[in-house]
């Protein structure tokens, strides 16, 4: 019949109008959603970029300060002469003797009523679970066992060679961890998914275990026992982070002292030896090269073999050369810091130290990055060993007859990343190291045939994911509020950079001025356009008002008369003057004498060429000296300069060297 | 943005879009080589605001590729291309209410709400599908966990403020 035909070609008609309106609604809302997500993407993106950039800056800062401890030794006379320990302490000699490992360690009880872990000596695979599973529990390990783990992990490394050369076989994995950065629960997850380091389950772990993370000292501890319990079939490499200096100011050091209050400094004093002896690298079958940063053009393997390494005491203490005569040519390290040769008496002398050149292959190994540029460069973002292009590492490998490198040092968003046409892999095990939701970790797991297979993880709080944009807010409010405490720390200059260039005094200018000022003063490259709207206000035109970052900010003062240009200047530089206060302060009592403080101090001003006049410091000195009796508790004194921000709702101040 | 300016092609204008461009790309350029892999075009071209389909996006990606496509896509091709884009105020984002309203078409009886099953249904069935990574994301953000549905409008509400 011709009307039910009629009928379904006209319904078939609306059919395809109504399919085509249900096609473009939902175009519509993918298209939206997509450039949505896209954005939250590139926010996430821009606030890691800015956590990079200032972590980088920070491991320059840190390095420059060799400039100073060389500047110091110059014209600190009065150290010179009075204390020939502090001389020694920054330039290379061992520490006074450690004494008597029995003694010492006998010395120390464990109380009955101590919950915690009781290891037992020999060590075995029972006390690698104990302290697991009692590091689960947040338990505490009794200072006792650290010194006895410590000692014992030191006098085992004392025999092992710069690098160890593992074989891989088909009834052995081998699994492979980078940074780990005190970050517990990734150790954790790693175990879970990995099983338990045992004679079947190697693993090598590349370095960087400590500083940054709350619970450095749970895993070094994990890791040296397993290392004790297993020492064929677990492998630690050393990394920059394993260096006191650098324990100082990424907050190792802080920890210790704060878990263990008795015994922390005899734990540091031993710390820094236990990280001398650490070996410098793994080969894997002669074909796998695995240390903790890079090579550079001149990385010489075998040289490396034969130092003795546990002369590197810190990447801040360069080997000062020598002289008979009195000649002042000054010579300038990879680190840029300058060499004045004088007649230094430290006990030992020449024999304490490595030569310059070999210092600087340890340096290369620990602290170098990866580009795809051609060519060897200074690494100028973190201050110190290179940046290298494919082309050397194709050169150094194919010199040693090696395939590939893995290495760390580098946080990766994946948790891993290859480079350089497969010869280079870079892996990184602290998940979330930036900020929640930050990155992946990841791990490599190697077998026979030589094909790496890798692992992603990420700890997480809740079990079930967030959405995007709450995980990248997270990430993004941290980001913008260390770079704010960064501006507030430059306020002084900012503000000048900013007039300079406000002819007519209206309080704004052009985006373009602004983003100049920004990254001139910082020293940050950072996509500044982008982050505008987060740190300052704009009015309808477009333009800066340039004054409105300092609104809602400021540093606390802890005395209520001191100036803000003192107070910005201490706050700026409060992680490098914890760091000189604790080299000057040999026995890690937290307390300077008045006298050193005040000279330390003027050093200070004329190296960094810092405007504070004596006198206020003095002032300000005094009212720090609580207790009147001419010492100065210096970590008092630096806790007292912190920034508010205002905006805060839980009311929280911020401020502390991480 | 504010700096949003409209001013065709005076010459501040075009400088300023010139600085953003690279902002944005300079961001994904993990190598500082002045190139960036081809899959992050889209991310980066979304961030400096527009909105272009799947589609138009393999397109512009064809305009700044090489010859022989390497899987990277280098700045100096990406720049004129891009400042152009902006220029023209070419993939503008849909307003508000057609956001709205494309929603009121797939909920014709108007209830004001869409199931979880009928927006996986349309999400990934018409249009450009979206990726089970795509759904799955937008669904952690848009369902309502206690009616398994999406009330549209609050998330419309909800997905601009963010935005802003």
């Amino acid at each position: 019949m011709a009307m039910p035909s009629l009928f379904s070609e006209y319904w078939r008609l609306e059919d395809v109008l109504q399919k085509h309106k249900v096609l473009k609604a939902a175009l519509v809302i993918q298209n939206w959603y997509r450039s949505y997500c896209a954005r939250w993407k590139a926010r996430q993106r821009y606030a890691l970029t800015i956590f990079q950039s200032i972590e980088y800056a920070d491991e320059q800062g840190q390095l420059q300060l060799s400039n100073f401890f060389s500047f110091m030794l110059e014209n600190y006379t009065h150290i010179h002469e009075k204390d020939p320990e502090l001389v020694a302490r920054l330039f290379g000699s061992t520490l006074q003797d450690c004494k008597d490992r029995q003694e010492y360690v006998s010395f120390i009880d464990v109380p009955d009523s101590y919950n915690g872990p009781r290891l037992q000596f020999p060590l075995t695979f029972t006390d690698i679970d104990l302290l697991v599973e009692a590091f689960k529990q947040q338990q505490i390990l009794h200072a006792h066992y650290v010194l006895e783990v410590l000692f014992e992990t030191k006098r085992v490394l004392k025999q092992m060679p710069n690098f160890t050369h593992v074989k891989t076989s088909p009834s052995k994995e081998l699994t492979i961890c980078g940074d780990l950065h005190g970050k517990l629960d990734d150790l954790f997850l790693i175990f879970y998914k990995n099983g338990l380091p045992s004679g079947s389950n190697s693993y090598i772990f590349n370095g960087d275990f400590v500083d940054r993370g709350k619970h450095s000292i749970e895993i070094l501890m994990i890791l040296f026992v397993s290392f004790l319990v297993y020492p064929n079939d677990l492998h630690l490499n050393r990394g920059n982070h394993e260096d006191f200096m650098m324990n100082l100011r990424y907050g190792f050091t802080k920890e210790i002292l704060h878990k263990y209050k008795m015994h922390g400094k005899k734990i540091l004093q031993i710390l820094e030896d236990v990280y001398t002896w650490l070996p410098i690298g793994t080969i894997i079958d002669n074909e796998i090269l695995v240390i903790h940063g890079g090579i550079s053009e001149s990385t010489d393997l075998n040289l490396l073999h034969r130092i003795e390494r546990n002369k590197m005491k810190s990447v801040l203490m360069p080997p000062i050369p020598l002289v008979e005569d009195h000649d002042t040519d000054l010579k300038t390290n990879k680190v840029g810091a300058t060499l004045i040769p004088r007649e230094l008496k430290t006990n030992g002398s020449l024999s304490e130290q490595l030569t310059k050149h070999e210092w600087e292959q340890v340096i290369d190994i620990l602290w170098s990055d990866p580009r795809d540029k051609r060519g060897c460069y200074p690494n100028t973002s973190r201050g110190g060993g290179c940046y290298f292009g494919p082309d050397i590492t194709s050169k150094v490998l194919n010199k040693y007859q090696l395939k590939m490198l893995i290495r760390s040092h580098e946080c990766k968003p994946e948790g891993y990343e290859i480079c350089h046409d497969g010869k280079v892999v870079t892996v990184f095990s602290a998940s979330n190291y930036y900020e929640e939701g930050s990155n992946r970790g990841a791990y490599i797991k190697l077998c026979c045939d030589m094909t790496p297979r890798f692992f992603q993880y990420q700890v997480t709080r809740t079990t079930c994911s967030r959405p995007l944009y709450q995980r990248v807010n997270v990430i993004e409010s941290s980001a913008i509020r260390i770079l704010k405490e960064r501006m507030i720390s430059r306020k002084t200059d900012l503000i000048h950079a900013f007039q300079l260039q406000d002819c007519s005094k209206s309080g704004k200018l052009s985006m373009g001025q602004w983003a100049f000022s920004m990254e001139n003063i910082l020293g940050l490259n950072l996509p500044w356009r982008s982050l505008s709207s987060h740190l300052v206000t704009t009015d309808n035109n477009g333009n800066i008002n340039y004054m409105s970052s300092f609104q809602d900010i400021h540093i606390q003062k802890p005395v209520k008369e001191a100036q803000s240009t003192l107070i910005e200047t201490l706050y700026r530089y409060r992680t490098d003057l914890q760091i000189i206060f604790n080299v000057i302060d040999s026995d890690h009592s937290g307390l300077i004498s008045m006298e050193e403080f005040r000279a330390m101090w003027k050093l200070f001003n004329s190296h960094y060429s810092i405007h504070i006049d004596d006198f206020q410091i003095d002032e300000l000195a005094e009212r720090m000296d609580l207790n009147k009796d001419g010492s100065i508790d210096f970590n008092e004194f630096l806790k007292a300069f912190y920034v508010v921000h205002k905006l805060d709702k839980l009311n929280k101040s911020d401020g502390n060297p991480p | 943005m504010a700096d949003d300016k409209e001013r065709g092609g005076t010459e501040i204008a075009v400088a300023e879009y010139h600085k953003k461009i690279k902002e944005a790309f300079e961001v994904f350029d993990h190598e500082a080589n002045n190139t960036v892999d081809v899959r992050e075009i889209g991310t980066i071209i979304r961030s400096l605001g527009c909105c272009p389909s799947e589609g138009e996006l393999h397109d512009l990606i064809a305009e700044v590729e090489e010859e022989e496509p390497t899987g990277y896509i280098r700045f100096e091709k990406f720049l004129p291309v891009m400042t152009e884009v902006l220029l023209e105020r070419r993939y503008r984002p849909s307003p508000e209410d057609t956001l709205l309203r494309a929603f009121e078409v797939l909920d014709p009886s108007k209830r004001g709400f869409l199931t979880k099953e009928e927006l996986i249904k349309y999400m990934t069935e018409e249009g450009e599908p979206f990726s089970q990574e795509e759904m799955e994301e937008m669904l952690s953000a848009a369902i309502d966990p206690e009616s398994n549905s999406i009330y549209y409008k609050d998330y419309i509400a909800m997905m601009v403020v963010d935005d802003s």
